[in-house]
């Protein structure tokens, strides 16, 4: 296959993959439109089929639910859970519990920050690492802790951070 | 005073009986403690709670002491029961009122000296009443932001969250472009995602700007525009007020809704310096002439060849016809083509009355005083322009209006009454009616039947006082009998009507003619609930009934006209005569009438027709 051929063929799989997506997100919402009070049902399982919940997912979602535009976004933005930007490959999730937090939490985010150029809630350009802070993850004894995806790693210190993250 | 009510016996049915500060009052079961309070003329500050509209218990400024209940309540959420006892103004009450109002001060830009609402917000008048005398509370504030679409202007660091604008937007009107967006001190009143007012399925109708308490929502500021042409000397400065204005105006100054004003506007409009001070009422009459002429068109080409698009929809309101854009584009050729009356006006005084003038019309600048907020946006739709010129340059509504009349330092109350220029300050009673729901339908149909038929209408159900029937759907059926020989085809024609006002109302209509349900012929519909005299851009009011009172006033206008019916304007006679030549004619399209945007609840079809 020659390189353009290649490129046409990665759009045509990912117009593809939107409109089976967006298919699905089509099919919940027949199954809730007659019923009521099912938005944030809706909404919770077109984020598991798109990822996120951008402009025209939330449009699509209003006008089969027969909700406003404006009342679809308001549930979307009130709750941290959804988000209207695709989530990162890989969500790191630092401890700020107590024990985590006094064992040096704080410096490890801004290490963190530093190495990746964000801040937290967002996501790097790449779309590969998010940072968020979490509260207690019941590690104390490991403190501080921080997980990315579902690995724990623990008493982190702020050097430790680049070659944990080289791992991903 | 009367002593059965300073006992506490029983009141009678359908009443309860409470004592509020001492005093025992009979009130309506099924009312609110503030209800009651308002109607025995015991004052209970509020700030979210909007008669019959909104009641949403958030901004705590009502609060009351009821016996027997460990915390303060508040007062438009809880409802008068029988025996209890309610205290206003306990100095926990005032602590706690003043405490909440300092708490929303504590996240409000104070800059009320060069605010345009001071002096009729009601965050100000609220804290003056509290004597608030300080300001103890300072933190972070909410960052704000500004989005300036050409009607309406919105300030999110004057909003203080009462969620007003929300119901009116949802629940009065179904539109829904407003909503709480984000959670907590984050929380912003505005469309989905951060869009600007102006991305969305807005009408610009302006409800949401009346019922803002403060500068939060405002209309989009046109004053300086308007002063600059004023003052202007190669500039002649061309104004017209359109009908609602006159009943509305009186109220900036003290006077009741209702009272019609039109002398004292137009000697104001010539104090402020206008050059010319036309009357849109004119152009009412014209556009009935027009908008006439193209109902019988289509009836009779229905009639001959039973193909005609009908139901004929009026197209006045700026803000219906966007409504219509968005939700129904494919209703689009049901509209009148005709454009609102004072767009007409704009394209007449640029070429009838320049040819008169021997002016070049590009020297000409027309001013809209409009009730309205969507007009703003109406004289920057592309297609209102003839010969590379805009048919009107800048719309004020009645508010901004006041302010100018004020900033002029004229006495409005005792100005001496004048009238309108000529040839275009001429108008019918029929185009006074304009102003309020089933005016443009009957004023249509006062010319139609009498072009027709020879004889006078014999109809009067469209008129819709009392306030209970503010947003009624109305259906008439007006039969043509009797023709004359050149309307023949009209013979034993029964026209099926219907008018309607707010976006709900007229979504009721369409949705019932897409069921095939009503087959109607002519439909008049207006933005706003109630018409003109309660659009977006008229004075705020606390006055009940305001509406019926400025409605009735148009009535009175137009039965204290000897002329009432457009096609006798001898004004617009003279038009035609001498410059239209007929209605419909070659010229009355280029200048009178327009064409429309299918634009789609998201503007989808916008962005199509855009690449």
């Amino acid at each position: 296959m020659s390189e353009d051929t290649k490129q046409a063929k990665v759009v045509i799989d990912a117009a593809a993959e939107e409109k089976e997506k967006l298919d699905a997100i089509k099919k919940v919402i027949e199954t809730y439109r007659d019923k009521p009070g099912c938005l944030i049902a809706v909404l919770h399982l077109a984020q598991e089929i798109y990822g996120c919940l951008p402009l025209h997912v939330q449009q699509a979602i209003a006008q089969g639910m027969g909700e406003t535009l404006s009342h679809v976004s308001g549930v979307v933005s009130f709750y941290s859970y959804f988000s209207t930007l695709p989530r990162a490959q890989h969500a790191i999730k630092i401890c700020m519990g107590t024990a985590c937090y006094v064992r040096g939490g704080k410096r490890i985010v801004e290490r963190l920050e530093e190495e990746l150029g964000i801040s937290v809630g967002e996501s790097t350009p790449d779309g590969k690492f998010s940072i968020a802070i979490t509260r207690c993850l019941g590690a104390c004894g490991l403190a501080p802790v921080l997980m990315i995806d579902e690995d724990v790693h623990q008493q982190v210190n702020p050097d430790k951070v680049e070659k944990i993250l080289s791992k991903y | 005073m009367d002593k059965t009510i300073r006992t506490n016996g029983k009141a009678k049915p359908g009443f309860v009986r409470l004592n509020i500060n001492g005093k025992y009052i009979d009130a309506r079961e099924g009312q609110t403690i503030l209800q009651a309070a308002q109607d025995s003329n015991i004052y209970i500050p509020s700030l979210c709670y909007l008669e019959g509209v909104h009641q949403f218990g958030g901004c705590r400024m009502c609060m009351v002491e009821v016996e027997g209940q460990k915390t303060l309540v508040a007062s438009c959420m809880v409802k008068v029961k029988d025996g209890m006892t309610v205290k206003t103004n306990t100095a926990k009450v005032r602590q706690a009122r003043k405490i909440n109002c300092e708490l929303l001060l504590s996240d409000h830009p104070q800059d009320c000296l060069s605010c345009e609402r001071s002096g009729q917000c009601e965050l100000q008048t609220l804290a003056r009443t509290l004597g608030i005398t300080s300001l103890r509370f300072q933190g972070e504030m909410s960052p704000g932001s500004r989005d300036i679409s050409p009607a309406i202007t919105r300030d999110t660091s004057k909003c203080i969250q009462c969620r007003r604008c929300v119901s009116v937007c949802n629940q009065v009107q179904g539109i829904g472009v407003l909503n709480a967006q984000n959670r907590g001190f984050s929380t912003v009143i505005g469309p989905a995602l951060g869009q600007s007012i102006s991305e969305v399925d807005c009408t610009n109708c302006g409800q949401c700007v009346a019922a803002c308490p403060v500068n939060a929502l405002s209309e989009t500021n046109g004053i300086q525009k308007v002063w600059d042409a004023i003052n202007d000397p190669y500039i002649r400065t061309v104004v017209q007020v359109a009908p609602a204005v006159r009943v509305a105006i009186g109220e900036e100054f003290g006077l009741p809704p209702g009272e019609a004003v039109t002398g004292k506007l137009a000697t104001a409009l010539k104090e402020m310096m206008f050059d010319d001070i036309f009357d849109t009422n004119f152009a009412a009459d014209l556009t009935i002439m027009e908008e006439g002429s193209e109902f019988l068109e289509r009836a009779g080409a229905a009639l001959k060849s039973g193909k005609a698009v009908l139901p004929l929809i009026t197209s006045c309101s700026p803000g219906w016809i966007k409504y219509l854009e968005h939700h129904y584009p494919d209703k689009i050729a049901n509209l009148s083509s005709c454009k609102s009356p004072h767009m007409m006006m704009g394209a007449v005084i640029k070429s009838y009355y320049a040819n008169k003038l021997g002016m070049d019309p590009k020297k000409i600048f027309v001013v809209s005083v409009m009730p309205c907020t969507a007009k703003k946006f109406e004289i920057d739709r592309p297609e209102m322009e003839n010969d590379g010129l805009r048919n009107v340059d800048a719309v004020i509504t009645t508010r901004e209006l006041a302010r100018m009349i004020r900033e002029a330092g004229i006495d409005f109350e005792n100005l001496q009454p004048s009238d309108f220029d000529q040839p275009l300050g001429i108008s019918t009673g029929a185009a006074d009616i304009f102003g309020v729901t089933g005016g443009v339908m009957e004023a249509a149909l006062r010319t139609v039947y009498e072009l027709v038929t020879g004889r006078e209408l014999p109809l009067s159900e469209l008129k819709a006082v009392p306030d209970s029937e503010r947003t009624l759907t109305k259906r008439a059926e007006v039969t043509f009998e009797n023709c004359l020989p050149s309307y023949a085809f009209m013979e034993g024609f029964t026209a099926k009507v219907a008018v309607t006002s707010g976006f709900q109302g007229a979504k009721a209509l369409l949705d019932e003619i897409g069921r095939g349900a009503g087959d109607y012929h002519f439909i008049e519909v207006m933005g706003c609930p109630g018409g003109c005299v309660t659009g977006g851009g008229q004075p705020r009011t606390a006055v009940q009934n305001a509406w019926a009172s400025r409605a009735q006033g148009l009535y009175n206008v137009d039965q204290a006209k000897k002329l009432r019916k457009s096609h006798t304007n001898p004004a617009v006679q003279k038009l035609y005569s001498e410059f239209l030549l007929e209605p419909l004619s070659q010229k009355s399209h280029e200048l009178l009438h327009t064409a429309y945007t299918k634009r789609g609840v998201y503007n989808e079809l916008l962005k199509k027709g855009a690449d």
